[in-house]
C-alpha cells in the first residue's frame, strides 16, 4: 500500500493506482475529458493536471501512479488558471453549438464548459472546418465539435481491433480520420458505434430516423407498428434519470402507445424466432457436421465485420436474420394477412440499442416479396428524444403490457442483449431438441459474466456440445483466427460485437468517463436482463405459445421452406473499402 | 573479421602513413588533398572538385598525391574548402575549375595559389588553417576528426585512436568503471537540456531487464542546426563506438541510430561505417573475443521536429505515430518496446571514446563548473563567419560572435542571438559577456539546446523573430495535447495580429498568460518550451511588442504595415542615391537638400535604407 496526501487528506491506496484513482477514492474530483477508464488513459487533454509537491510541472494524474510520501495539491491557483486556460482553448477550436446539439445536457464538455464558467473565450482564432460525413445510415461524424480526446480511436483500435478512424495530420490541423480521408460508409467501419458511446461530445452520433417516425405516426394511411429490442427496457429509464439497471418495460409500452404507434410489439418474440431456427439450424449442422462451428448472427456489426474481415468464415455464420428482422417478416406477412393490412401500408419501427441495425434494416437482402423487413430502426436514445418531445413524463407513466399476438416472449428471448444470453437461450432450445427430454435446469451459468471469451462444454443427452462466447471485436477476432485456422475446439460460438453484448451497443444511452470508471454499467443493465428470465412463466422459446401456434397456422416447421423464405438470410464477401 | 592483432596493427601503420594529416613538419614526399565532402560544400559542388582532382591526378599521373574526402572543416561561409597536408594550406570558395591551378602550382611547382587563400577578419590572407582566427579560439573534441579523416574509411578512423576506448572498456573495465568515468567526466546531454550523462547511464544500467536498447537521437530539428549532421558526415565511427561502450555499460546488446531522412549524406556514411565495422568483427557476436555482442541498425524519421524529443523517438521506431508519451516512467525504466533504454544524441556520443582515452580529469579541465567540456554551434544569420564551431564551455557569446564569428556583416550592430532554436530564447547585447553554459543561458532566459546560435543585427524586429518560431512549433506540434496544438497556434495568431498593426495592448497580456500555462501543462519538451522564444523577447524587447500594439510602429522595419521609414536630417549628406533607387519616387528633394520620404507614396520597401551610404536611413 502507498501513502500519500491529496489535498491535506491522507490517502492509502495499493500500489500502481494513479493519482486520479486515489483522489476520486478519497472523494477528491478531479476534471478530465480525453481519460476513458482501461481504454484511452493518455493524458492529452491535460485537464487532469495536478500540482506534486518537488515535481517540475504539473503531473498528469490520469495515468501517473502514486508515490509514497507524495503531496498532491488538486486544486491550487496553478492549476485552475492552466485548466481554464485549456478548456478556453479547447472551446475556442470548437463548434458551440450546444443549443442545437444532440448531446447538450450530456456533454462532458458542456459540463466543465458551466463548471469553470468559460463565458466568453479569452483566446479567439481560427476554427479548423469540417464536412459533415453523414453518408452512412448508421453514424454521423461532426469533427466541428471533435476536442482531439481520441477516446473513439483507442475504441476502435484497442478495444474492437478494426482501428476504422485514427489521427491524421499535425498540430493544429490534427484531426480524426478513416483511410485516406473517406467517408466511415465506405470504410472498414463495422458500425458497431462503440465510437460514439465513448465519444465526450457530439462529434459522433447516431444518424437520427426520428423524423421519419413522425411522419409517419401522422399519416392516417400508414398502419405504424413498433417493437422493441430486448436490450431497450433495461436502460431506456436512464434517459429519464432513473437508476442504472432499472426495467421499464411497462412505462416504456405506455410511453410507445402514447406516442401513437398502431400496435407495441417485443423483440423478445423475434428472438423466440431466432432460437428455434436457430437452434434447429445448429441440430441439423451438428448432425451433418456441416460447417462447424457455427456462429450467431443477430449482430449485424459483426456479420458486417465477417464479411469484411473474414470472408472465408461466411459459411460458418447461421443463416438466421436477427430478431427484430424476423418479427418484422412476421409483421408483414401473417400480421398484415391475418388482419387484412395491406403490407405495404404497413411501417415497422425497431426500437434498437445499436446503430448497426439502420444499416442491417437497409440491406438488400432484408426483404420479402420487395419489402422490407422493417422501415426504420431508432436507438433508445432516439425513442427518448421522442418521448419527451411529446412531452409524457416518463415516470408517472402507469405499466401498459405489449399488443398481442407478438407480446407474447419468454424468458430465453429476454436475455438475448448480454453476452452468453442468446447462447443459453439456444441451448435451452437444443438441449430439448436433441434430447426430445425436457430440460430442468435452464440456466447456463458457464456462459454468463464479463469475461471476454467465454468457452464452456455442455452435455446434452449422450453427447458433449462445445461452445465459446465472445463479446467486443476484439475479442470476435481472436475467434476468427481459430476458426480460420481450423484450431476451433467449439461447435457453436455467440458473438456479440459490443464489449458486454447489445445492452452497452452503441445506441445506447451514454454514460460519461465519470459514470463508467466507478459503475458497472454492464453488470446492472444485464441483472436487469435475468431478472426479466427469472420472474419469467415461460423461459424456454420452443414452449412459447405464440410461436407454436404461429409455426402451425403459417409458418410449418423450423428451418423448412416458409421459415427461410421469411426468416433466413445469406451473406457475400464485402470489400473494406470501397472508393 | 579482424582479430585484435590484426585491429592493432591495421592502427600502427595507418597512423605512420597518416601522420601528416596532423603534423605540418612530417618527413614525407607524399601529399593530401583533403576536400570537403559535407553537406554545404557537397551543395556548392565539392564532389566535382574531389573528381577532378583525382582525374587531373591520373591524366599527368602524379606521383605521391592522394586525394581523400573528409567531412566539415566548419567555415561553411569559405566553401568549398580545400586543404593541402601535410603543410596545411587553406584554400577557400574553390571551384571546379580551380583544380588544375591548384595541381600545378601548389602539387608541381611549391607556389601556393594566393587568389584562393582565404582572407581573416582583418582582410589579411591565411595560409594555414590554423591561423585562421575562426579556429584560434577553438577546441576540437567532438569535431577531432571532422576535416581530417575520410569518413568512409574505417581504417582511417583506427589509425586515429579509433575503437580503442571500445578495446579498452572490453578488456580492461566492468560496466560500473565506465559508468564512473563517465559521471566523472561531468559530461551532460548535448541535445538540449544538459541532462548528466553519467546518471543517465547508471539509471538505465540499474534498470532491470534482460534486453535493454542503446538509442542515438540524430533526428536534429532546430532551423539552422546542423552539428551532429557534421559529426555523423564527417565521424560516423565515433557515434558508432560510444553506442558500443554505451551498450557494454548498461548491458543492451542492440542500438538504433534515429536519424532524418532528410540527411542522406549522414545516413549514408552511418550505413558504410556500421557495413565496415560489422565486417572488421567490431560490431556483431563476441567483439574482441569477448564475450559482449552489439549491433546497430538505422531508423529513418520523416522529418518531424517532435520526433527529437526521447520519447515521441521511441514511438517512431515502433513504427508508430510520433507523438510523446507522458513522463515519468523515462525511457531509463520504460523505453522502446516497454524495455530499458538509453537515448543520447549524437554529440554526446561523439566525446564518449576521448572521455575513456584520455581520462574524465582531463575532460572536467575544460569547460567551466558545472558545464563541461566543449560544444558544437551551428553559427550562423547575420555573422561574418557562418559554419560549425567546437568551443570549450565558458566562451563568452561575444568572442563567439565577433572573434570566431568575425562580427556583423556590412558593419551593422548586434541586436540579439538565439540560442536553443525554436525552444530557445534571445540573448540581448547586455548579456554578449554571459559565458556560455547550461545554467548562465538558463539564467537569463534562453537555454543551450542543441546547438543552433543565429546572430541578428539590429535591422531584425524581435515580435517577427518570435512570430517565426512560433510558426516553426506550430507545424511541428504533433497535436496530441490541447496547450500545444491549440495554445501555440494562438500565440502566433497573436503575434500575426500584432505584426500586421491589428494587435491591442491587451494582447501582450494574452500572449503571456498562454505562454506561461502552455510552458506549464504540455506533455512534451516541444510544447513545454515552445512558448520560449515570445517570453525572452517580451523580456528584453518589451517595448518593440508595445510599439507593435500601441503606436503600431515597427522600428526595425521588417512589419511591412507597421514600418516607418524615416531620413535622419543630420546623417544625410543630400547625394541622391536614395532617391534614384526608389522605385516608387517617394523620395522629394533636390541639389544640396536633405531628402524627405512622402509617406503617402512610401511602399516601405527598404532599397532606399540599404543603399544610403550614411546609415541615415531607418
Amino acid at each position: 500500500m502507498v501513502n500519500l496526501k491529496i489535498d491535506d487528506k491522507k490517502v492509502v491506496v495499493p500500489e500502481g493506482t494513479t493519482i486520479l484513482e486515489a483522489a476520486r477514492q478519497a472523494g477528491i474530483d478531479i476534471p478530465t475529458l480525453c481519460f476513458l477508464k482501461d481504454i484511452n488513459e493518455v493524458g492529452d487533454c491535460r485537464m487532469c493536471i495536478v500540482e506534486v509537491e518537488g515535481r517540475k510541472g504539473f503531473a498528469t494524474s490520469c495515468i501517473q501512479t502514486v508515490e509514497e510520501g507524495m503531496v498532491v495539491h488538486t486544486h491550487t491557483q496553478n492549476v485552475l488558471e492552466a485548466r481554464h486556460v485549456i478548456l478556453d482553448l479547447i472551446i475556442s477550436n470548437h463548434a458551440k453549438d450546444c443549443l442545437t446539439c444532440t448531446r447538450s445536457g450530456n456533454c462532458e464538455l458542456q459540463d466543465l464548459a458551466i463548471k469553470f464558467n468559460v463565458l466568453d473565450n479569452e483566446f479567439t482564432g481560427e476554427k479548423s472546418v469540417h464536412k459533415i460525413d453523414d453518408k452512412s445510415p448508421s453514424i454521423v461524424r461532426d469533427f466541428n465539435k471533435c476536442i482531439l480526446c481520441r477516446r473513439c480511436v483507442a475504441t476502435c483500435k484497442n478495444v474492437q481491433k478494426i482501428g476504422a478512424i485514427d489521427c491524421i495530420n499535425r498540430g493544429f490541423d490534427s484531426c480524426i480520420s478513416t483511410t485516406y480521408d473517406h467517408s466511415l460508409n465506405d470504410v472498414d467501419c463495422t458500425f458497431c458505434g462503440q465510437c460514439i458511446e465513448s465519444c465526450p461530445t457530439g462529434a459522433l452520433h447516431e444518424k437520427e430516423n426520428i423524423n421519419d417516425v413522425w411522419a409517419k405516426l401522422k399519416d392516417p394511411d400508414t398502419y405504424v407498428v413498433v417493437q422493441t429490442a430486448p436490450s431497450i427496457r433495461v436502460a431506456l429509464g436512464e434517459e429519464f434519470g432513473m437508476k442504472i439497471g432499472t426495467n421499464v418495460t411497462g412505462k416504456m409500452i405506455s410511453a410507445l402507445k402514447s406516442l401513437g404507434f398502431d400496435k407495441v410489439f417485443d423483440t423478445n418474440t423475434g428472438a423466440d424466432f431466432t432460437i428455434m431456427e436457430e437452434a434447429t439450424e445448429l441440430v441439423k449442422r451438428l448432425r451433418n457436421n456441416d460447417n462447424l462451428p457455427m456462429t450467431t448472427s443477430c449482430c449485424p456489426a459483426w456479420v458486417k465485420y465477417t464479411e469484411m474481415f473474414y470472408p472465408e468464415n461466411i459459411p460458418h455464420l447461421s443463416s438466421c436474420k436477427s430478431p427484430h428482422q424476423m418479427l418484422g417478416a412476421i409483421i408483414k406477412s401473417y400480421f398484415a394477412e391475418k388482419n387484412h393490412i395491406d403490407p405495404s401500408k404497413i411501417y415497422v419501427v425497431s426500437v434498437m440499442p445499436c446503430i448497426a441495425k439502420k444499416y442491417e434494416r437497409q440491406r438488400e437482402e432484408m426483404k420479402v416479396n420487395g419489402l422490407y423487413d422493417v422501415d426504420a430502426v431508432i436507438t433508445t436514445r432516439e425513442l427518448a428524444r421522442m418521448i419527451k418531445q411529446a412531452n409524457i413524463d416518463f415516470s408517472m407513466l402507469e405499466d401498459d403490457v405489449f399488443d398481442n399476438p407478438m407480446g407474447e416472449a419468454t424468458g430465453a428471448g429476454a436475455i438475448f442483449g448480454t453476452t452468453g444470453g442468446v447462447m443459453e437461450a439456444a441451448l435451452r432450445a437444443a438441449y430439448e431438441l436433441m434430447t426430445g427430454e425436457e430440460l430442468k435446469k435452464v440456466e447456463f451459468e458457464q456462459v454468463r459474466g464479463e469475461k471476454g471469451i467465454k468457452k464452456a462444454t455442455v452435455q446434452i443427452g449422450d453427447k458433449e456440445v462445445s461452445v465459446a462466447v465472445a463479446h467486443g471485436l476484439g475479442n470476435a477476432k481472436k475467434i476468427m483466427e481459430e476458426i480460420k485456422s481450423g484450431k476451433a475446439d467449439f461447435q457453436f460460438a455467440e458473438i456479440m460485437a459490443c464489449p458486454g453484448g447489445c445492452i452497452m451497443g452503441g445506441g445506447q444511452p451514454i454514460k460519461n468517463s465519470k459514470i463508467r470508471a466507478s459503475v458497472d454499467v454492464r453488470s446492472k443493465r444485464a441483472e436487469a436482463m435475468y431478472s426479466i428470465d427469472e420472474r419469467s412463466t415461460i423461459r424456454k422459446s420452443q414452449d412459447n405459445p405464440v410461436l407454436k401456434a404461429i409455426y402451425k397456422e403459417y409458418i410449418g416447421q423450423p428451418g423448412q421452406h416458409r421459415a427461410h423464405e421469411l426468416l433466413h438470410t445469406h451473406y457475400e464477401k464485402k470489400e473494406k473499402y470501397n472508393f | 573479421m579482424k582479430t585484435l592483432e590484426e585491429i592493432n596493427k591495421i592502427r600502427a601503420e595507418k597512423r605512420k602513413e597518416l601522420d601528416l594529416r596532423k603534423n605540418t613538419t612530417a618527413d614525407t614526399r607524399e601529399k593530401h588533398i583533403l576536400v570537403c565532402q559535407g553537406t554545404g560544400c557537397t551543395s556548392s559542388k565539392s564532389p566535382e572538385i574531389l573528381e577532378n582532382f583525382k582525374r587531373i591526378i591520373k591524366e599527368k599521373n602524379i606521383q605521391n598525391v592522394r586525394v581523400i574526402k573528409t567531412g566539415c572543416f566548419g567555415l561553411c561561409a569559405k566553401g568549398p574548402i580545400v586543404i593541402i597536408r601535410p603543410e596545411d594550406t587553406f584554400y577557400a570558395m574553390v571551384k571546379p575549375e580551380d583544380c588544375e591551378e591548384i595541381i600545378e602550382s601548389h602539387i608541381r611547382n611549391g607556389k601556393v595559389v594566393d587568389r584562393l587563400l582565404c582572407k581573416d577578419i582583418d582582410g589579411t590572407k591565411v595560409q594555414k588553417l590554423d591561423d585562421l582566427t575562426f579556429y584560434k579560439k577553438q577546441k576540437r573534441i567532438a569535431l577531432k576528426n571532422c576535416g581530417v579523416i575520410n569518413p568512409e574509411d574505417i581504417d582511417e578512423y583506427i589509425a586515429f585512436d579509433g575503437y580503442r576506448a571500445l578495446q579498452r572498456v572490453l578488456l580492461e573495465m566492468d560496466s560500473d568503471e565506465v559508468i564512473d568515468i563517465i559521471t566523472k567526466s561531468g559530461l551532460r546531454g548535448r541535445g538540449g537540456a544538459g541532462f548528466p550523462t553519467g546518471k543517465k547511464w547508471r539509471s538505465t544500467a540499474d534498470s532491470k531487464g534482460d534486453v535493454k536498447y542503446v538509442v542515438c537521437n540524430a533526428d536534429e530539428g532546430d532551423p539552422g542546426a546542423f552539428m551532429d549532421r557534421s559529426i555523423l558526415e564527417g565521424d560516423p565511427h565515433a557515434v558508432l563506438e560510444a553506442m558500443e561502450i554505451a551498450g557494454f555499460a548498461i548491458g543492451a546488446q542492440k542500438g538504433f541510430i534515429y536519424v532524418r531522412a532528410e540527411y542522406p549524406i549522414a545516413v549514408q556514411r552511418l550505413k558504410i561505417a556500421i557495413e565496415q565495422a560489422r565486417n572488421y568483427g567490431i560490431l556483431g557476436k563476441n567483439i574482441f573475443g569477448t564475450d559482449f555482442s552489439f549491433d546497430i541498425e538505422i531508423r529513418l524519421g520523416a522529418g518531424a521536429f517532435v520526433c527529437g524529443e526521447e520519447t515521441a523517438l521511441l514511438e517512431s521506431i515502433e513504427g508508430k505515430r510520433g507523438q510523446p508519451r507522458v513522463k515519468p516512467p523515462y525511457p531509463a525504466q520504460v523505453g522502446l518496446w516497454g524495455k530499458p533504454t538509453l537515448i543520447n544524441n549524437v554529440e554526446t556520443y561523439a566525446n564518449i571514446a576521448q572521455i575513456i582515452l584520455k581520462g574524465p580529469e582531463w575532460y572536467s579541465s575544460i569547460g567551466t563548473e558545472n558545464s563541461k567540456g566543449t560544444k558544437v554551434f551551428a553559427l550562423g544569420g547575420n555573422v561574418n563567419n557562418v559554419g560549425l564551431v567546437e568551443v570549450p564551455m565558458g566562451t563568452t557569446l561575444r568572442e563567439i560572435v565577433y572573434d570566431i564569428g568575425g562580427g556583423i556583416p556590412n558593419g551593422r550592430d548586434f541586436k540579439a542571438a538565439q540560442t536553443g532554436g525554436p525552444s530557445g530564447g534571445c540573448i540581448p547585447k547586455e548579456h554578449l559577456d554571459t559565458p556560455i553554459d547550461y545554467e548562465s543561458l538558463k539564467q537569463i532566459g534562453s537555454m543551450m539546446g542543441s546547438g543552433g546560435l543565429i546572430v541578428m543585427d539590429d535591422t531584425k524586429c524581435m515580435v517577427c523573430l518570435a512570430k517565426f518560431y512560433l510558426q516553426f512549433t506550430v507545424s511541428e506540434s504533433c497535436g496530441k495535447c490541447t496547450p500545444c496544438r491549440i495554445g501555440t497556434k494562438r500565440m502566433l495568431e497573436i503575434l500575426e495580429r500584432l505584426c500586421s498593426g491589428e494587435g491591442e495592448e491587451y494582447d501582450i497580456y494574452r500572449l503571456e498568460k498562454l505562454a506561461v500555462n502552455i510552458q506549464k501543462s504540455s506533455i512534451c519538451g516541444l510544447g513545454q518550451s515552445a512558448p520560449n522564444p515570445v517570453i525572452s523577447t517580451l523580456k528584453y524587447f518589451r517595448d518593440e511588442f508595445r510599439q507593435h500594439a500601441i503606436e503600431k510602429e515597427c522600428k526595425a522595419m521588417e512589419c511591412k504595415a507597421l514600418a516607418k521609414i524615416q531620413i535622419d536630417e543630420e546623417k544625410c549628406k543630400a547625394c541622391g542615391l536614395c532617391q534614384k533607387n526608389c522605385p516608387v519616387g517617394a523620395i522629394e528633394g533636390e541639389g544640396r537638400e536633405k531628402r524627405v520620404i512622402n509617406q503617402d507614396k512610401c511602399i516601405k520597401c527598404g532599397s532606399c535604407i540599404k543603399t544610403c551610404p550614411f546609415h541615415a536611413i531607418g
